[in-house]
Formats: C-alpha cells, structure tokens, sequence
C-alpha cells in the first residue's frame, strides 16, 4: 500500500520536474519562457499520436521532445532574434499551444493511446517493499532524475556550465568576453522546449494514456512556480516537485476518506504547501540573490 | 612599410573610422603604439576613446581603416580574436559577474578547459607576484571596487598579452591603490609589454605615459609626448579651448554660523544583500560652507545618500534635520518643503525621467515646492510658467540642446546634469545634497557646475557633495569627511585636507592615525 503510494507520487513529480528542470535552464541563461504549458501540450498531444499511428511509445517521447524544442525555436526566434517582448511572447506560445494541440488532438479523443511499459529487471522488481519503487517504474521517472542530477552537474562543474550562467548574470559583460550570448540562449532555450515536449509525452503515453484536451491543466505553470520559488536550484526543484506530488496524492486519500474538510481547500493544498515550504528555504535573501538569474528577461541586442 | 618600423611599432592603426547613425563617433583615426611603452589615449567624455579601444578589442566593427599588428594587417571580429593576437583589456565599467567568484570570472575569459582549481592557483601565484592580493574564491559581489579591478587585471594578465589597453583604471581607486597600479604598469612595460591608457588625468599621464595621442570629436587632434606637455596645455589640446579655473573665496566666521542641515547618529541596515550597511555617521553642514563626502564607490555613499534625500526613511526622525527640524520620517517632497534640495548621482531615471520633456522633468520636481508659480485653480498646469523657468534654467547653466524643450535622454549627459543642478539651485535651495555632480561630465560643464555650487554656499546655504573625484572635492569644498565601510570620518579643514591623509582615509585606516604613513594600510 506504502509503495503503491509512493509510486503514485511519483508520477505526479516526474512531469513538474521535467519541464521545472528545463525551464531552470532557460531562466539561468537569463531568458523567461513562459510558453512552458503550451509546449507541454505540444508534446503531450505529438507523443499520442505518433505512438497511436506507429505502435511505438518511444518513437513518440522522441517526436514529443523534437516538437518541444522546434516550438521553444519559434520563441527563440521571437525573443532573441526579433528581440520581441520575452512574457508577451511566452503567454503567445501557450494560448498557440493549447489551441493547436487541441485540433490537431480532435481525432485522437476517446482513441486507447500506447503505454510505455514500466520497467521490469526479473530479481530486483521483485524485491519485496522497494523492489517495483526502485526497480519497476516508467524508464521516464529514471530519466527525470537522471536529467536533474545531470543539470546540476553541468551548471555547477563544467565551464561551459559557467558560460550559461555567466550570461544569465550579465548578458552585457559576458558579451565583451566574447561569449556569444544569442547562440547559448538558443541552445537553453530548445533545451527547456525538449524537456517541456518530454514531460508531455510522460502525461499522455505513462500519467494517463489517452488524449484529453487541455490535459497538461496548468502543469507548465507549476513548473515555472517550482523554479522560481527553488531559486533555481536543481535539487530544490526535485524537492519541490516530489513535495507538490506528494500533497497532491495525499489530498486525493484524504478526500477518499471523507474528512470534514471541504475538497475545494483539500485540492489548493498542494498549491499552498509548495509554496510554503519553498519559501522557507528561501529565506536566504544573500542565497536568492547570488542564485537569481540578474539579467532574467531583459532583452539583449549587442552592438557592432 | 619598412621592417625596422615593424620591429618597433607593435600596433598601428590607420584612418579607423566608426559610424553610429548619423555621429561619427571615431573618424580616421590614427595610432602608433611602439613595443614596450606606456601611451596614453587622452580625451574628454565623448571625444571617441572608448569607441576606438573597443574596436582594437573586437567588441565593434570599424566601417573602414586598417589595424597592423607587428607590421601585419589583421581584421579583429571578436574579443576572443583580440585576445589570441595578445590584446587584452581591462575595462572601465568592470565586465564581471557579481553572482560568480573571481576564480570563475577569471576562467570565463580563457579559452582552455583548464579545472577552475587550477585557474584559482594560478590567479592567487600572479596576484601575489605582482603584489595585488586576491582570493580567488571570494564572490565578486562582496569585492570592493579596487579588489574587482584587481580581478580583471590578474584576468588580463593571465592570458599574458603584448598589449594591455586599460580605460580609465584610477577613477575608482583611492591614491595609494592608483600608486601600486603604477607600480604595476611600470614593472609590465620593463617586461617588454605595451600598455595603452586611457585616462583624462593629466597628472598621471605625465607621470607615467611615454607617448600620447589627444582625441576631440572623434577626431585624433595631436600626438604628443606628455613628458614634454604641461597639465594646461594637454587640457587644451583635449577640450579645444581653455578651462577656466574655478574661484572659491575663502569664508569667515563659519564655526558661529547655523547648521542647516544636521545628520545624527544615522544607522542603517543594508537594504540588499550586497550593499553597505550605515554606521552611526554624525556631520553637520553649516550655512555659507561646502562639506565634500569622498570615498571609493560602494562604501555607502548611495545608501547614505538615500537617506539623507529621504528615498528611504529613517526610524527616528531626529537622526537628520533639516534647518533645525527633524526630517527623518519625511518623504523626498517633505524634506524638499522645507528648503532642502537634491541631486542623485544617476541622472538618467533617477534624476529624470528620460523620455519626458525638460519641462515636464522640471514640474514633475517642484510642483509642491512651487506649486503657488505653477499650478493654477483647480490643480490645472500653468504651462507657459513651467515654460518661462525651464529656459530661464537652460540659460543660466548654458544647457545646450537640439530642440527647445527636448526630452531628456535626448542631452548628452554633461549638458543634462547642468539642467538638473539648475533645475534645483533654480529654487535657491538653502541646503543642497549632491552625489556624484561632475560624473561624466566635460571639463568645461563640470567647471560651470562647480562654481555654481561654491556660489550657492556663499549665499548663505548649505552644500554637501559626496563624489569619487578628488581633484573636484579639492577644489570645491570647505572641508572634507571620507566615507570608508559605512562609516563616515571627522571633516578635516581643507587647509589640513592632503591627498595623501584623504588616500588613507579612503583606505580604511583609523581616523584618529592619519599621520603615520603608507606602512600601516
């Protein structure tokens, strides 16, 4: 039962902390993207129907993180060529995204989509108790964590982990290093869109699998919440991401069970806590500061 | 060209020209730097320095010209470009990352994969070696503005360049941080290194500059030797006509006059993380005297500032007084009612909002103070008053200006800070706080500007000036407390005030052992 729970917690984190991890790589480059739920459901709605059409849950996760990051171009292309207006264009993507997905989705309503099969390592999935909660979930939850102790390593130890947050510090002097400030916020920027496209294949082929309008219903705005109230640290963002899941779940039982709480207060719980909770690790104000990305949606046109 | 004069001439620069709009911001201009010789580009604000420098550094495309380097012509793209030719530069408004530590900062500007451990090694070994100490795992938000300079020269050096072009290094240190600069540059030049120095102290250049080439205008207006110059005729030669001195009679009988304004026992607690936190500063500043505030940048100059004009309040309201009557819980128009004036050291956004109009600035500054002259019944604008005293201002402080009432980021900043100190002295204020009032300025305005304050004081009010430029705090003031830490000295008399006692002060030595020389900081 215990095991069966923190299973189900899981998967209300992985999808928050896929598109949470991506979306902290594009905001230390000092770019605010908030087209993070229209990506979402961009990937979300490729992912079923390319699995539904070939057969092959893992052609989709692909072809969701390929539609992620041509779609987070698109913004790229907006914000940083065009030097258009960074949290108009973020809000345009997610109205386009959640239009688009729904008509291209209309044919796949009420179809039975693919699953991507948990894993299953005969010996250790049966280990009793933690055997199926190490051993046996979705090769996307691996993937989570994976990428989250992989972003930490490549912003905190490798030089060209510098290079994107010397940018997102101050596009200006980085600019006068000779550090091509455009290309790295490029590459951040498809970044985030590839982990948002991924996260939304995780909804529609491992959370539920079947294609629902809407169905991402404000995931990609928790994640940015998560990113910035986990003063854009990776690790922080996997508490916050497990902490909300973990509300979530927990409000579901509690409402199953029929406390006296009225379910309306129960369901903003999750929303309450995280906030909450990540506010008090906050509290640092000389730790928000070194961490908070100083040029955070300012536009950058260099001069030659 | 003949190969003796490659031998010798490690960069050349010919008829380089550099077009922004309609400005000519650089136009064809020439340079010779010589291998192993310090050469100083001198110049007022605006007269194209920077332009020319960052083209050398590959941070602009020049639109026509050439640049030899050991005789050969070469196209600079970028600053890594610079760099691998042995350019290196150290720039005037730091290009470093405050959320980062120096050891990082230092790596973002090497092209190698080296680990940031052994990068911080070698940083402290050079730093030590050439006596400017850094640790490199200090955060730069926390340096003081000579430890960030450090910063970037260790950075410039590690990437051992022929050629390192520093803009205008000693406006930020205090003298005896400037004499080890000096030092420095001086050792590098025995080393075979040529140094390019931009600066507009005359002193210095002398000093130290083997070579030197004036630019007004964007335009090269003489090459020069400074050695064989004198302070007045390079001035000259920068500003195309000459500066007139200016003239600070001496005053009596200033210990019995009243204090108009009064700061007592003000503290405050930083209001960021990476600003300074005020402790107990005390000073009165008496009718008919100029008080000077110097201090390296970053000290709490701004924050004491702040606190003064009332842009951020105080908890008691005894702890600044303005003509006899506690201010500390007014608001800025407050403390302006009662006949206080002020100038903060940003001009545009802080001291004008740039996109309106020079008379929508002035009105958006004293309609309470002045409301009787410009606003009529019903609070309805009196435009043609606001319009009458905008150009009787624009005339008085000789603003000069493209339109007659022009938006304010549409003035070039010496002729936009003579509109906002006379917008203010306008009013006869009798106590009046300045930050920063020359800064970037043009010697020319920055003389007009000066004498209008000593002026004001003579008249019976109250002048308080915080600056960074001592050569103004000399000129001007009366006397001169130093700001070190948050702390704020005991004002010492001019005629007691010696650079080398300020230099100390600035360094954070005791107020009370001003005398006992350079071994103790």
């Amino acid at each position: 039962m215990i095991e069966q729970i923190l299973i189900t917690i899981a998967t209300a984190a992985t999808p928050l902390l896929i598109a949470a991890i991506g979306e902290l790589v594009v905001e230390r480059s000092g770019v605010l993207n908030l087209g993070v739920e229209g990506m979402m459901i961009m990937g979300a709605v490729t992912g079923f129907g390319v699995a539904l059409t070939t057969g092959s849950p893992w052609l989709g996760v692909f072809a969701a993180i390929l539609v992620g990051a041509l779609f987070s171009l698109l913004f790229g292309f907006l914000t940083l060529t065009l030097v258009t207006n960074q949290v108009a264009t973020g809000l345009a993507l997610t109205l386009l995204g959640l239009g688009l997905s729904g008509m291209i989705g209309e044919a796949f309503v009420g179809q039975p989509g693919v699953k991507l099969a948990a894993i299953y390592i005969p010996g250790l999935t049966d280990i009793p108790f933690v055997g199926r909660l190490l051993f046996g979930q979705d090769p996307l939850f691996y993937v989570s964590i994976l990428l989250t102790v992989g972003v930490a390593w490549f912003l905190f130890r490798t030089r060209a982990g510098l290079t994107l947050r010397s940018v997102g510090d101050n596009h200006g002097s980085a600019h006068a290093l000779g550090i091509n400030v455009i290309g790295i916020r490029y590459l951040a920027v498809m970044f985030g869109g590839a982990c948002a496209g991924l996260a939304g294949a995780f909804l529609s082929l491992v959370y539920t699998t079947q294609w629902i309008e809407n169905m991402s219903a404000g995931r990609g705005w928790i994640a940015l919440a998560l990113v910035v109230f986990a003063s854009w640290r990776p690790l922080r963002v996997l508490a916050g991401a497990y902490l909300f899941g973990a509300v979530s779940i927990g409000q579901l039982h509690a409402q199953a069970l029929g406390i006296g709480i009225p379910s309306q207060l129960l369901s903003a719980l999750p929303y309450l806590a995280t906030i909450l909770v990540l506010v008090l690790i906050s509290r640092n104000r000389r730790l928000t500061m070194i961490n908070t990305p100083a040029s955070l949606g300012r536009p950058f046109v260099p001069d030659r | 060209m003949s190969a003796d004069t490659a031998a010798v001439n490690l960069l050349e620069v010919r008829g380089l020209t550099k077009i922004f709009g309609s400005l000519k911001a650089c136009d064809a201009v020439d340079l010779t730097i010589r291998k192993g010789e310090i050469h100083a580009l001198l110049g007022e604000n605006g007269a194209g320095k920077s332009t020319l420098v960052k083209m050398l550094f590959g941070s602009l495309e020049p639109y026509s010209g050439e640049i030899r380097w050991n005789g050969q012509p070469v196209k600079i793209a970028n600053p890594n470009a610079a760099r691998k030719l042995g350019i290196g530069m150290v720039f005037q408004h730091f290009s470093l990352f405050e959320a980062l530590s120096a050891a990082e900062n230092i790596a973002l500007s090497l092209d190698d994969q080296t680990p940031i451990s052994t990068i911080a090694a070698k940083a402290q070994a050079l730093s030590y070696s050439y006596g400017l100490p850094l640790d490199p795992y200090s955060l730069v938000g926390d340096l003081s503005v000579g430890e960030r300079q450090r910063i970037e020269i260790i950075r410039c050096l590690l990437q051992t360049p022929d050629l390192i072009i520093l803009d205008e290094p000693t406006s930020v240190l205090t003298p005896q941080e400037a004499d080890k600069l000096f030092e420095t540059l001086e050792r590098l030049r025995a080393e075979g290194k040529s140094i390019l120095y931009i600066s507009h102290r005359l002193e210095e250049v002398k000093r130290m500059c083997d070579a030197a080439t004036v630019m007004r205008h964007g335009k090269v207006v003489a090459h020069c030797d400074p050695r064989q110059e004198t302070a007045a005729s390079l001035a000259r030669m920068m500003v195309g006509s000459e500066v007139h001195a200016v003239v600070r009679a001496p005053i009596e009988g200033i210990e019995t006059a009243e204090a108009l304004l009064e700061v007592r026992n003000l503290s405050r607690k930083p209001a960021t993380p990476f600003s300074m936190p005020l402790k107990n500063i005390s000073l009165n500043v008496r009718a008919g005297e100029v008080i000077g505030i110097a201090g390296v940048a970053g000290n709490g100059q701004g924050e004491f500032f702040e606190a003064v004009s009332g842009e951020a309040m105080q908890l008691e309201a005894g702890t600044v007084r303005i003509r006899g009557q506690d201010a500390g819980k007014l608001s800025i128009t407050g403390r302006r009612l009662l006949g206080a004036a002020f100038v903060p050291e940003e001009r545009l956004g802080h001291g004008a909002a740039p996109r309106m109009k020079l008379s929508e600035n002035l009105f958006l500054s004293r309609y309470a103070t002045d409301s009787k002259a410009f606003l009529g019944p019903g609070g309805v604008v009196k435009e043609s008053a606001i319009d009458a005293a905008t150009q009787r201002i624009v005339q008085e402080m000789d603003v000069r200006k493209s339109a007659r009432d022009p938006e304010a980021a549409a003035l070039s900043g010496g002729n936009l800070q003579k509109f906002i100190i006379g917008r203010e002295l306008d009013r006869r204020p009798t106590v009046m706080v300045v930050n920063q009032p020359t800064w970037g300025v043009d010697a020319g305005a920055a003389a007009k500007i000066r004498q209008s304050l000593i002026e004001l004081a003579r008249s019976g009010s109250a002048v308080l000036v915080i600056s960074q430029d001592l050569d103004e705090l000399f000129e001007i003031s009366d006397a001169i407390s130093v700001m070190h830490n948050g702390e704020l000295s005991r004002p010492l008399p001019r005629a007691e005030a010696t650079l080398e006692k300020i230099g100390l002060l600035m360094g954070g030595a005791e107020p009370g052992h001003v005398d006992h020389g350079l071994e103790s900081v």
